[in-house]
Order: C-alpha cells, then sequence, then structure tokens
C-alpha cells in the first residue's frame, strides 16, 4: 500500500509538472505531425500506411528517451531526485514510477500520427490491440535507454547529447528506413541487438502485413529487453548515485 | 539503547579519506552537533548515515536497524534537510509537503491535515499556495525542514540548516529545533557556526580533516582548555608599566597586555581579588572593570583541532553572502 501511495504519486508530480507542461504537449504534437508530412512531402506517391509504423516508432523513440533523459537530469542537478532516493520506498517503485509518465507520453505521442492518417486512409484492417502493445512495449524500452542515459549524464545538455547518440543509429538500423536484409552484412547483427527492430517489425506487421519476423518472438524478445534494460537501470542507479 | 551508533566510519573517493575512521553514538532526544570546516567530512558523515553514500568502511546503526543492510527501514524513520533545499521549484509549499508525504506512504486523508498543520506552524500558509521557486531562502530552508518532518520521523538530520539565511530566519530555525528536541525528536545537526553548535547542542563533536578530534557537551569540551584561571582588570593606569610590578607582587601569576591595553592576570589557583585590588589602591590605582574569563567553545575549537577561528568566520562570512 505505502509503494503504491509513493507510485502512484510520483507519477502524478511528473505527468503535472512536466508532461502536461504546454512546451512538451506542443512537442507532442508537433514532433510527430512534422516527421508525417516530411515524410509525405519526400515521397508524395507513397502509401501512408507504408509510413506509418516508422512515423510511430520514431515519435515514440524520440519522445520518451528526451523526456526521460531530461527530466531526471534536470531532478539531479537540482538535487530534488536525491529526496526520492532517500523514501523509504524500494528501487523497482522508483525506476517503475519515473518510467510510468514517459511511457504514458510516449503512447501519446505515437497516436498522433496514428489520428492524421486516420483521415486520409482506412485504418480498419489494423490490428490495434496487437499495435498498442507493440508501441507499449517500445516506449518501455526506449524509457529505459532514457534512464540509462541520465544515470551517465551530470547536466541536461548531456543528456541530449548522450540519447542522439544511440538515437539515430537505431533509427536506421531497425529497418524502418533501409530493410535489414538490404544493410551491409556487418551490420545486420547490430540491429537484431535493437529492441526497436522488434517494435518496429511488429508494427509493420499490424499495419501494412510486412514483418519479416513472427510477432510472437519479437513480444519475446522485447520482454527479454524490458527485464535486462530494467535490471540494468537498477544497477546502475544503485551503482552510481548512491555513492 | 542509543538512536544512532557510528563505529569506526569510514569514506574514502580515491586517494582522498573525507572520513577517516570515526565513532559516535546519538542518544535519543538529544541534539547532536557535528561542527566543522567546509571539507571536514560532515556531509560525508551525514550522507552515510541517511544512506545516500556507502561507508568505505565501518558499521551505522539508527534505532538498531543496521543501515547498510536495511536502508529502507531506516529511511522511514528518519527526516532530512540537506545543505541545499531540495523541493520542487515548480510545485507550491502545500503540494510540496503533501507529495513528501506520499512518499512515505501517508494517505490523502492524512498528509493534508499534517502538511496544513506544518505550513501553520513554520508560519507558511500563505505562502503555502506560492510556487516553491517564488519562496526566500529563509521560506525555502523552513519549508524543506516542514517537508523532513512531514511523516514524524525519529531522527531529524540538519545540513547547515542556518547557512545563508536571513537572521530572523535563522533564528526561528534554531527555536524550532529546540522545540523539536522538547517534544522528543533526536537531532543530529552539522554546522560551522561555532555560536550556533555552542547553543541549541546538547553534545559536540569537533570534526576535523575525517577525524572526531573532541566530543562532549560544551562545559566538558572547554574543561579540556581550562589549564588555569585568569582575571582581567580595566584600569585607569598605563597597563604596560603595572605588568611587571603585578607580576612581582603576586608570585606565581603570569600577567598579560590584553587586545583593549586590559591587564590579564593569570594564575593556577583561582586568586582572591582582595590582594589585587589593595595592590591597586596603595598605587592610587582606579580600576573600572574586573572580570573572571572563561575559555570559549571557539577557543576550545582553536586548540583542539588546530583549526584557526578565523577560518571558520570566513565560512560563515562565505555563507552569510551566499
Amino acid at each position: 500500500m505505502r509503494s503504491w501511495i509513493a507510485f502512484w504519486n510520483i507519477l502524478k508530480k511528473d505527468v503535472k509538472n512536466y508532461y502536461l507542461k504546454p512546451p512538451n504537449i506542443s512537442w507532442g504534437i508537433i514532433f510527430p505531425l512534422s516527421w508525417t508530412l516530411m515524410q509525405l512531402i519526400r515521397s508524395p506517391g507513397g502509401s501512408i500506411l507504408e509510413l506509418l509504423p516508422g512515423l510511430i516508432s520514431m515519435s515514440v523513440l524520440f519522445g520518451t528517451t528526451s523526456m526521460l533523459a531530461v527530466t531526471i537530469t534536470f531532478e539531479r542537478s537540482g538535487r530534488s531526485f536525491e529526496r526520492l532516493l532517500l523514501a523509504p520506498i524500494s528501487l523497482n517503485t522508483l525506476v517503475l514510477a519515473k518510467i510510468s509518465g514517459t511511457v504514458l507520453f510516449g503512447l501519446f505521442n505515437a497516436f498522433v500520427p496514428v489520428f492524421f492518417a486516420s483521415f486520409f486512409v482506412d485504418l480498419k484492417g489494423m490490428v490495434w490491440g496487437v499495435a498498442f502493445f507493440a508501441v507499449l512495449m517500445i516506449a518501455i524500452t526506449s524509457s529505459l535507454m532514457g534512464l540509462l542515459i541520465a544515470v551517465s549524464a551530470e547536466q541536461v545538455f548531456e543528456a541530449q547529447t548522450f540519447s542522439n547518440f544511440f538515437r539515430f543509429p537505431m533509427l536506421f538500423l531497425c529497418g524502418l528506413f533501409v530493410p535489414i536484409a538490404k544493410l551491409p552484412v556487418f551490420l545486420r547483427p547490430v540491429s537484431y541487438c535493437l529492441p526497436l527492430t522488434y517494435g518496429a517489425d511488429i508494427l509493420k506487421g499490424m499495419i501494412n502485413a510486412t514483418n519479416t519476423l513472427s510477432p510472437v518472438l519479437s513480444f519475446a524478445i522485447l520482454l527479454i529487453f524490458t527485464v535486462l534494460l530494467f535490471l540494468v537501470c537498477r544497477s546502475n542507479i544503485n551503482r552510481k548515485w548512491i555513492l | 539503547m542509543e538512536m544512532v551508533s557510528v563505529r569506526n566510519l569510514k569514506k574514502t573517493y580515491g586517494d582522498v579519506t573525507a572520513v577517516d575512521g570515526i565513532s559516535f553514538d546519538i542518544r535519543r532526544g538529544e541534539i547532536f552537533g557535528l561542527l566543522g570546516p567546509n571539507g571536514a567530512g560532515k556531509t560525508s558523515t551525514i550522507n552515510m548515515i541517511i544512506g545516500l553514500s556507502r561507508p568505505t568502511g565501518g558499521d551505522i546503526a539508527v534505532n538498531g536497524i543496521d543501515v547498510k543492510k536495511q536502508t529502507k527501514k531506516a529511511q522511514a524513520l528518519m527526516g532530512i534537510v540537506p545543505d541545499e533545499s531540495n523541493l520542487y521549484n515548480e510545485m507550491d509549499g502545500f503540494d510540496n509537503l503533501c507529495f513528501c508525504a506520499a512518499l512515505y506512504g501517508m494517505r490523502k486523508d492524512e498528509r493534508e491535515p499534517r502538511a496544513r498543520e506544518l505550513l501553520e506552524q513554520f508560519r507558511l500558509t500563505e505562502a503555502g499556495k506560492r510556487p516553491f521557486k517564488a519562496y526566500s531562502k529563509g521560506m525555502r530552508r523552513k519549508l524543506t525542514i516542514a517537508a523532513a518532518l512531514i511523516h514524524s520521523p525519529k531522527i531529524l538530520f540538519l545540513d547547515e540548516p542556518t547557512t545563508g539565511i536571513d537572521v530572523e530566519s535563522s533564528r526561528q530555525i534554531r527555536d524550532m529545533i529546540v522545540g523539536l528536541k522538547h517534544q522528543g525528536t533526536t537531532i543530529l545537526l552539522t554546522t560551522h557556526y561555532i555560536e550556533e553548535a555552542e547553543r541549541i547542542c546538547d553534545r559536540i563533536a569537533f570534526l576535523a580533516n575525517g577525524q572526531i578530534v573532541a566530543s562532549g557537551t560544551v562545559p566538558e569540551l572547554m574543561e579540556r582548555v581550562t589549564h588555569g584561571h585568569a582575571i582581567r582588570f580595566v584600569t585607569g593606569e598605563n597597563a604596560e608599566r603595572l605588568a611587571p610590578e603585578l607580576q612581582t607582587r603576586f608570585e606565581g601569576s603570569e600577567v598579560m597586555i590584553g587586545a583593549d591595553h586590559s591587564l590579564v592576570m593569570e594564575t593556577e589557583n583561582r586568586q582572591s581579588l582582595l590582594p589585587v585590588m589593595q595592590f591597586f589602591h596603595e598605587k592610587g590605582i582606579d580600576v573600572y572593570e574586573a572580570k573572571e574569563l572563561h575559555p570559549s567553545l571557539e577557543d576550545a575549537f582553536v586548540e583542539l583541532t588546530g583549526i584557526e577561528s578565523s577560518v571558520m568566520k570566513e565560512e560563515k562570512e562565505k555563507g552569510g553572502r551566499r
């Protein structure tokens, strides 16, 4: 009960203090919208359905990693994060509470392109339930990666710089823009080490049936990534923030 | 059982030893002060006790709970006021207190009345509706202390609670600390303000270079540096001329000239004033003041730590400017 009260209030505080602030809401709308327009302008004849998995994945990836890395680094530099570390709640509860707000923000980000796409194409064929879980898993793994960055960064600008080091390579290696089969041979194993590859593949399957892996396998691998990243984050917080 | 028991506590950062095997106990219901200059190891010590930093060696127990093994259980008993206020700038005073209460698992129907009670106690009821970023330094510190008290902790850790804030707020905070002690709260206070420690602490430990060089009550500490008795005389005559004569007349005494050109007479045993006054009377010298001198806590600190009080004063001035 005590942990649940702390969890719920950390989540509520983060949503109110960070995610519901006008700059972040506008970021959550404008960023996915810009990606959508950019892709449509670049390939005017292209199918929106073909673009949608990529747009959703990018929106979630950028939204979640940026937000968590920046908010935590911001709280650490103001020392308010110490208050959470000193509270009688487990690190598991703390990590879960901190990523939950970001995951919700990621879900919001993901459905902006879906919302706009719904004006142009018929999305009835989409398997909504599976797509939702795929987005959820992308959001969770990306948030945990954002947390990993936050553990390594001292300042907000560092967090932003670090996140770009892995976000952009991940975006180009996950099979969204260039199919993995067409990547140089030495890069292909790297693609399969990225959680986004599996999330994007499920989305491709659910939206336009162009997946290359079994959704069950992709979900299983995403679950493994989630557990591993969670454990690494917890261990890093324990090691680096409790000196 | 002691509220806090620290044994052979050590902390090193690479080659630097911040805390060098210190041991001390804090009794229930007392105010225990850690006094030392910046870099003496005060914050490192407090951080290890509250579980924000891992000791390199040694043991810590809070209310019998091993802090190293059961950190979260021990933290539930603690209220912590860091050297810099660490509440949320975007939230108002009331919401900050309610959030801190929620971290300790307090339900809404418990935390809201408690937050109102504390705002009233700290005279922040009106300010409670304003965002924390709009608070003055004194108000920020008071709300941070209120946040530490929200769950009625058994022990309160105060790291430099009055550094850098105005005189009135400092006075209110000191009164509040003493009030909490009377209500039964155990308090660990770190400070580099000697007079603050002297005024409110039941027992004090002098910390220098990561080591406790002396500890005890204020009289006990001063006793350690009292080597004789001294009387100061303010006369209407030239002190330089009188000093050798006075020393000759009273064998075994040492007569010195004070900074204000007074005469300071030191003796091993307590000196009766009458013969000295007779000496002055015979010489036809007026005496305007005669006062027995006692060593101050500052004297004790300087003698026992080897750190000049000017170092502490400079830090105090820096703190005041912050």
